[in-house]
């Protein structure tokens, strides 16, 4: 009888965990490494557009952000017109000017010339307020502009 | 007793502080999107713009049901669709109906004398509605450049074919920082060369107020 108890005891060993924490130290630093903190919160929707004939954004430290779309359901108070915002909160498109000239007074003066204005505009939103950006940029001789959007077929999206 | 080994430190809540970290990196942060479509605005100007001859200008107009029409090489408001456009633009542009100092010599195109002159004559105007959506806005645009890059990469592999690369490629590869000085110093004339040859002449009407 002893016999088979005996090997019954002598199951499955126990696994190692030892290296478990190498595996997940490992994937820390990727996600440390490859990922991005966000500037600022975002307070509207923003899912992008795509496109396909993309280029690369320069250099990140050269870039001003404008976003817009419509309020997220977080901010529903603010309404459900698209609107602007700025750094961390909503703005007005007379605001933009003020914030342009902010950015630039951060940078250095040689570097005034390769600021890019990024519009990173939800893909619901009207034209209306996009060309009234578009227009207050002008005035601040604010010319370098990109949409931001996402890789991909234009074209698909729409159903066209 | 002074003799006693050190005790061995329990790493057995390494893994768990490891996945705190881990489960901290990966709810904080997104990973970016850095590509979009650059855009150059005009500057504000004073002076009358000049005046055009209608031949050379393919008139784009989106209506607030996201519609497109086209006023090109005499017809008068066509709807067109999206996916027709870019061919439609290509066409355009491509066209070289110039005759004299105006003769397109690069030229593929028909040669029709109702269409655009040559590459550095014709215009591609936009005008939106205030209503029009921005994904539309953005196919639109996105066709627009991807009809100057087909003429470009076209010019490109013509006139430096023993690069192997298209415009595309070698402004992507000029404009990547671990591009060596040596070879962006070989690219950028090459891609100047190109982009007058070809200019992007695009103009945006303000918007119309839909009512």
């Amino acid at each position: 009888m002893s016999k088979f108890k005996k090997k019954k005891d002598g199951g499955l060993p126990a696994i190692s965990t030892a290296s478990l924490p190498d595996i997940v130290f490992m994937l820390l630093f990727f996600f440390m490494v490859a990922t991005v903190m966000r500037q600022s919160t975002l307070k509207i929707q923003n899912s992008l557009p795509a496109a396909d004939q993309v280029e690369k954004l320069a250099k990140r430290n050269l870039l001003m952000y404008i976003y817009a779309g419509k309020p997220s359901s977080a901010y529903k108070q603010f309404g459900s017109e698209a609107r602007i915002q700025l750094n961390d909160k909503f703005a007005d498109v007379s605001e933009i000017p003020a914030f342009i000239a902010a950015e630039r007074a951060d940078k250095r003066e040689e570097e005034v010339p390769f600021l890019t204005t990024v519009l990173s505009v939800d893909k619901e939103t009207n034209m209306g307020i996009i060309s009234d950006v578009k227009q207050k940029l002008r005035e601040v001789n604010a010319l370098k502009i990109n949409y931001k959007t996402r890789k991909g077929d234009a074209l698909q999206s729409l159903n066209q | 007793m002074a003799k006693r080994a050190a005790p061995e430190v329990n790493a057995g809540s390494m893994a768990d502080i490891a996945f705190l970290l881990l489960i901290f990196f990966l709810v904080t942060t997104t990973i970016e999107i850095d590509s979009g479509l650059n855009r150059k605005l005009p500057p504000i100007e004073e002076t009358e713009p000049p005046i055009i001859k209608e031949r050379n200008i393919f008139q784009l107009t989106v209506n607030p049901n996201n519609e497109l029409f086209l006023k090109a090489a005499g017809s008068e408001g066509d709807l067109i669709k999206l996916k027709d456009l870019r061919k439609a633009a290509v066409a355009f542009l491509d066209n070289g109906g110039g005759k004299g100092e105006d003769a397109c010599k690069a030229c593929k195109g028909k040669r029709n004398p109702e269409s655009s002159d040559n590459f550095q004559k014709a215009i591609i105007s936009l005008q939106n509605d205030r209503g029009t959506s921005y994904e539309t806005y953005i196919a639109v645009q996105n066709e627009i450049i991807a009809a100057y890059n087909v003429l470009r990469n076209r010019e490109f592999e013509l006139k430096y074919p023993n690069l192997g690369i298209n415009f595309v490629e070698a402004d992507n590869e000029y404009n990547d920082a671990r591009t060596s000085a040596s070879r962006k110093a070989q690219l950028k004339d090459k891609i100047e060369d190109i982009k007058l040859l070809i200019p992007q002449k695009f103009s945006e009407a303000e918007p119309k107020k839909s009512n």
